[in-house]
């Protein structure tokens, strides 16, 4: 993605797109860990979906249907607040690659 | 119409805000500010300004207000002084960086501790990297005819700056003098209707202000800051010229006084300025070839301008109203050296510091300056580049 030069930039750090944030994939911010969602533990509680900072809690239907990796930064709180008698969320190692669109 | 009108300076900031009629007016009464505030609240009260007065419950909140009005798309004043800026500190970047033309009137006064009220020019010199232009009046008139100017400066699109006004706090805040008060409806066509370019209160075109900058974006916002104090003098020099073809009182960078044929000139700003002036009558009266040079614009600080016209005296003594602890030089000072550097034959340069907590400056200590000076053009030599004046050793 193309960084605009100072001189392009609209004065007073004013950003006329507004909703740009999706831009910004903060998935690229994990390090290591990602949950991994186990659907047939699931209790439908949405426990996950309010803690979760950056929304990144996928549904569909007004069901909990998995992580959206894009924005997820694999903080964990997800799976530390699921109460399901087995966890329906569970942290896993992940290999750590740099991805593309991510602020540096 | 135009009237004279005997005001004391915070008086002639409050009669200036009456007749441009800001949207909003934050402010938080501190000496010797107080009664800009008092005065703004009077009027509001009598209804003779229709924009909204807020008294929040500190300066920081004062300068939030007005960060916000301005953001919304107003026209937004605020006053303070000393204790007041300092807490304004955070804010002031803040306004500078989001490109808000508020207008400030600062009654400059010493900084705690030891707690003083008197007049010095810590508070302003402590805020002049925060991004705002800063001027300095030597009278009431002057900062009547600054802070109107200021609006025009603020408010142009190629500056849409934060500028603040100095003036001495009690020697010019609470001394009265005949102010030449110009007509109202000559004044609200001068400094003109505002226009905001990015208001928030425009729904129909939804923006962010003050987002989030990571290391990919804070330089170039930063840098793009800049541009617009960079602007300033050009837009400086214009309002000057047609405040003082409307008016008939022009406005530069500085003003020179008896500096024709000057091989020795002070620098001082401000009031002192005044004072200033009768020494250097006196001393041309003895016979000696010396010049007062008083900036008025200290941010941005027209190094070239300043330059040019010290370069052909042989010694500068440059006084300052504040001190900078640890620093090579108070604030003038360093600038002004600096700005001569790249000047061969430059003159020697010189710093004092005076009027610490409202300490008197006389007619007598510019003539010991004068005294210094000389012997630093005879000999072509220096031998103390920082003192004090009128304090006890």
């Amino acid at each position: 993605m193309k960084k605009e030069t100072w001189k392009e930039l609209t004065i007073g750090t004013i950003n006329l797109e507004a909703g740009n944030s999706v831009k910004n994939l903060t998935g690229t911010w994990r390090s290591g860990h990602k949950p991994e969602f186990i659907e047939e533990h699931c209790i439908q509680c949405f426990f996950c979906w309010l803690y979760c900072p950056h929304f990144a809690i996928l549904v569909e239907d007004g069901e909990v249907k998995g992580i959206n990796y894009d924005y997820c930064t694999g903080c964990g709180m997800c799976a530390e607040e699921c109460p399901s008698k087995e966890k329906s969320i569970v942290m896993v190692k992940e290999e750590v690659k740099l991805a593309e669109g991510g602020t540096e | 119409m135009s009237t004279l009108k005997t005001l004391n300076g915070n008086q002639t900031i409050a009669e200036a805000v009456r007749q441009v009629d800001p949207d909003v007016m934050a402010a938080y009464p501190i000496t010797p500010s107080t009664a800009i505030v008092e005065t703004i609240a009077k009027f509001k009260a009598d209804g003779l300004i229709s924009g909204e007065f807020v008294c929040p419950e500190s300066e920081h909140s004062a300068m939030s207000v007005c960060i916000g009005a301005a953001s919304a798309g107003g026209r937004v004043m605020t006053a303070t002084a000393s204790q007041g800026l300092a807490l304004m500190w955070e804010m002031l970047y803040i306004a500078a960086g989001l490109r808000l033309p508020i207008v400030a009137g600062i009654a400059n006064r010493a900084l705690s501790a030891p707690i003083n009220i008197h007049g010095d020019h810590s508070d302003t010199m402590g805020a002049r990297d925060a991004g705002w232009i800063q001027i300095y009046s030597e009278n009431c008139q002057e900062a009547y005819d600054n802070f109107i100017q200021a609006f025009r400066i603020a408010e142009h699109l190629d500056v849409r700056t934060p500028v603040l006004v100095g003036l001495d706090g009690f020697i010019i805040s609470h001394s009265m003098e005949v102010v030449q008060v110009e007509g109202d409806e000559k004044i609200k066509d001068f400094v003109g209707e505002y226009q905001s370019v990015y208001p928030l209160l425009d729904t129909s075109r939804k923006i962010t202000v003050g987002p989030l900058d990571f290391t990919d974006y804070y330089f170039e916002h930063k840098r793009n800051q800049m541009a617009g104090i960079e602007n300033a003098p050009g837009v400086i020099q214009q309002v000057g010229k047609e405040y003082g073809e409307k008016f008939g009182r022009y406005y530069g960078f500085f003003e020179e006084y008896r500096m024709e044929d000057a091989e020795t000139c002070i620098v001082v700003m401000s009031s002192a300025a005044g004072t200033c002036k009768d020494a250097i009558d006196e001393l041309r009266n003895e016979g000696k070839k010396i010049g007062l040079l008083k900036p008025r614009i200290f941010r941005p600080f027209p190094a070239k301008e300043i330059a040019l016209a010290l370069k052909g005296t042989r010694a500068v003594a440059v006084l300052d109203r504040s001190a900078c602890p640890g620093a090579f030089g108070a604030p003038l000072f360093t600038e002004i050296r600096n700005a001569l550097y790249d000047y061969d034959p430059r003159p020697k340069v010189v710093n004092y510091v005076y009027g610490l907590g409202g300490r008197d400056i006389k007619v007598e200590h510019f003539k010991d300056v004068a005294e210094k000076l000389d012997k630093i053009a005879e000999t072509g030599k220096v031998e103390e580049i920082y003192g004090y004046l009128n304090l006890r050793e």
